[in-house]
């Protein structure tokens, strides 16, 4: 069925422009030549290489740091309760909001984008992480504990795999947010990657062709982060999460 | 008769249990004194909100007592321990491990053959052969009970507790586990306690069957069920057995 | 956990961090970052020169706008595709490959189409509400137990009152979830859109402080209005999964 739409999709844009002439929006072919011309000056492999680095860079470092200390603090209310208000300022602020601060820590570059993308990533995950440790069946826990384990097998051989199908829906949820991200952050603050990209050749002498191949870009990318992360959920030890 | 003459395996002493609420702590349990032998099988029974999971939580060292003691060979107890396991209904089969991995979940002390060895001593044993890579999301609820009896078994605890093991199976499959646990039972010998609400249950497979108020429970009676396994249900001893359990609960047994 | 605790340790906790923070700005005698004080300093003359009231209303106005929208188009078509396979198949793929795409990538074709004001901003949170919408309503719909609906038509309700009384309550929980959702990401975009495309709002006023004399005073007071209204948004649509009559959906 994907086929068969997309092609509806793109007869009826095609469409659309030859019935209004004088649009600024190019017809379907010439935003495929329009990949083809960033193909030949080398600028989309550079492009995409850039978006991606900053993606997996910031995405990593959050995520990382994100679980564990997500885990403890659910294992803990104690530190739940120190932490909580911090975090709930905190993780609201639009990362985009950070702008100005990471380019003042940072500087102009990819540093400030991992960055921006390292805070969309990691409240998030802290948020999930802990929620999912508070929400174990208690169950699982006492039969863990029943069976001698100290905190640490505790911890090793039931709290993480049991909150591993939630922190995982986590993990796609927020892939999604960070490549939101960073189309956003390449718009305002640095000068190379998709989202500058965009930017670059509307102010570049509206050169739409290239706008849309960018978004083109934009979407097959993040449809291809979100099935990669789709196909984690599916492995056996993790299934369960996930069967009704 | 069949009343094992053993030791004192199991002592509750005095046992009284509030929970704190914002008004007042109510009384769950109240006073409970009890004995249990080692190798009896011993069925706590009584209505639903009397306390007696509350009791089996505070003996398997879940919960603490208000007041009272629990003490096993002699020891008090004062938290889970692997040599005593408790059977969660079938709730507690981890579904992140498949059926192998849940048998072997306790397993880790031993050597890598032993291991498998008792791992497929105990899926035979209860009749899961074939299942070995299956999750618990791929069992019938029935076979998920009896993945989490062959677990607790795995560790040869010595005493098992466990909470109305067979109340989410159907009528089928609980009489099957009943026989099932019975022919451990004799195969093993563990203590073994054992809470429900069905009193029907308690007869069939019990030495003794303690029964609890409503709430506060406290103990009202303890019957002792003299009638040797394999028991015939058409017995005229267990009919007066069970009729006498449904007279003290105040259940005419009719419809 | 002590009743005492409950407050002592965020309070402390929070307490800390202030201090940290003032005390960073003060080794480091920095004269760009702000101290805490400053920052609140900061929060009153944005309030007395009036830029406060109006921006946040601006912002308010935009999320709101767009987000009904999203949710006045989103809702229906999602439970649309829910109830149908065969609208689900001719609607569904054209959503898969159009919600990868970053709302605000579509900037420069919102400008084309809307030109510059308020309707591309909208524009885009409109989006950035609609995708995450039609999914949560979409899966909503196709998740209600198939014994629901044999009840219903045991009951010999028509499709309409079918739909109306057993599969709409039935998708609900999903459906808030959804929302919540919805929202977060409008309210991420918004800020994203008045940093590029509008002059007003608690977007702009981040960039406009930084850019116009380096007031990173104001830029961090903005941070903070936008951090406080994303979580009274966020925690209002959890009060309202939290409702009674929804609370079922969210057991287990």
């Amino acid at each position: 069925m994907l086929p068969l739409s997309f092609l509806l999709l793109v007869a009826v844009w095609h469409a659309a422009i030859v019935g209004s002439p004088g649009s600024l929006i190019p017809l379907p072919l010439d935003v495929v030549r329009g990949v083809g011309e960033l193909l030949e000056q080398g600028l989309l492999v550079r492009y995409v290489v850039a978006s991606l680095f900053r993606v997996t860079w910031g995405y990593l470092a959050g995520v990382f740091l994100a679980i564990p200390m997500g885990i403890v603090i659910g294992l803990s209310p104690r530190l739940d309760a120190a932490l909580n208000p911090i975090i709930q300022i905190l993780r609201p602020i639009s990362p985009l909001a950070w702008i100005p601060i990471a380019i003042l820590w940072f500087g102009v570059g990819d540093l400030s984008a991992i960055f921006l993308i390292f805070l969309a990533s990691f409240f998030p995950m802290v948020v999930t992480s802990a929620q999912a440790v508070q929400q174990i069946d208690p169950v699982f826990l006492h039969a863990g504990r029943n069976f001698g384990l100290t905190k640490r097998r505790l911890i090793h051989r039931i709290v993480v795999p049991a909150v591993l199908p939630r922190i995982l829906v986590g993990l796609r949820i927020t892939l999604g947010v960070a490549w939101l991200v960073v189309v956003a952050a390449e718009m305002i603050a640095v000068s190379s990657g998709l989202g500058f990209l965009i930017v670059d050749a509307r102010n570049a002498g509206d050169r739409y062709d290239l706008v849309i191949a960018g978004m083109v870009m934009i979407g097959l990318i993040g449809l291809g982060l979100d099935m990669a992360m789709r196909r984690l959920e599916q492995l056996p030890s993790t299934r369960w999460g996930f069967a009704r | 008769m069949s009343v094992p003459s053993g030791q004192v395996k199991v002592a509750i002493r005095g046992v009284t249990r509030q929970f704190p609420t914002d008004e007042a702590a109510i009384e769950v349990l109240q006073d409970i004194d009890l004995e249990i032998r080692e190798g009896e099988l011993v069925c706590i029974l009584g209505p639903s909100g009397c306390g007696k999971s509350t009791l089996l939580n505070i003996v398997a060292g879940f919960l603490e007592p208000t007041r009272g003691s629990v003490t096993i060979d002699g020891e008090p107890v004062v938290g889970p321990d692997r040599r005593r396991i408790f059977v969660f209904q079938e709730r507690g089969v981890f579904p992140w491990l498949t059926v192998t991995g849940n048998v072997a979940f306790g397993l880790d002390g031993l050597g890598a053959a032993e291991r498998s060895e008792r791992v497929r001593h105990y899926i035979d044993l209860v009749g899961l052969r074939g299942f070995e890579r299956a999750y618990p999301h791929e069992l019938s609820g029935g076979m998920k009970q009896r993945l989490e009896v062959a677990r607790a078994f795995a560790v040869s605890p010595d005493v098992l507790y466990l909470d109305e093991p067979f109340g989410a199976l159907d009528s089928i499959t609980r009489l099957t586990m009943r026989r099932e646990l019975l022919r451990l039972w004799r195969a093993e010998r563990k203590t073994i306690l054992f809470v429900t609400h069905d009193i029907e249950e308690s007869v069939q497979i019990a030495d003794r069957v303690v029964v609890l108020t409503a709430r506060p429970g406290r103990v009202r009676r303890i019957v002792e069920i003299d009638i040797a396994h394999p028991r015939d249900l058409s017995d005229p001893r267990y009919i007066e057995l069970r009729d006498a359990i449904f007279a003290e609960i105040g259940l005419a047994h009719q419809i | 956990m002590r009743r005492w605790e409950r407050f002592a340790l965020p309070l402390t906790a929070s307490a800390c961090l202030l201090a940290v923070w003032s005390l960073a700005v003060h080794v480091t005698a920095t004269d760009i970052f702000p101290s805490p004080l400053a920052v609140a300093q900061g929060i009153g003359e944005l309030f007395r020169r009036g830029i406060l009231v109006s921006y946040v209303v601006d912002s308010m106005r935009r999320v709101a706008i767009g987000f009904a929208l999203a949710s006045l188009f989103a809702i229906p078509i999602g439970m649309l595709c829910g109830w149908s396979r065969s609208i689900n198949a001719a609607v569904n793929p054209l959503v898969q490959a159009l919600r990868p795409i970053s709302p605000i990538a579509w900037m420069p074709l919102a400008v084309i189409w809307f030109g510059i004001g308020e309707a591309a901003p909208v524009f885009l949170i409109f989006l950035g509400g609609f995708f995450p919408l039609v999914l949560a309503a979409n899966n909503g719909v196709r998740n209600v137990p198939e014994i629901h609906l044999r009840a219903a038509a045991n009951f010999g309700l028509s499709t309409f009152a079918t739909l109306r009384r057993v599969v709409f309550p039935a998708a609900v929980p999903n459906i808030l979830i959804g929302l919540r959702i919805s929202l977060g990401v409008s309210w991420l975009v918004l800020v994203a859109a008045e940093m590029i495309a509008v002059d007003s709002g608690l977007g702009y006023l981040i960039i406009d402080a930084r850019n116009a004399g380096k007031r990173y005073d104001l830029v961090v007071a903005g941070m903070l209005l936008i951090g406080t209204i994303g979580l009274i948004l966020d925690s209002s649509l959890r009060r309202l999964e939290r409702a009674r009559i929804f609370r079922w959906g969210f057991r287990g």
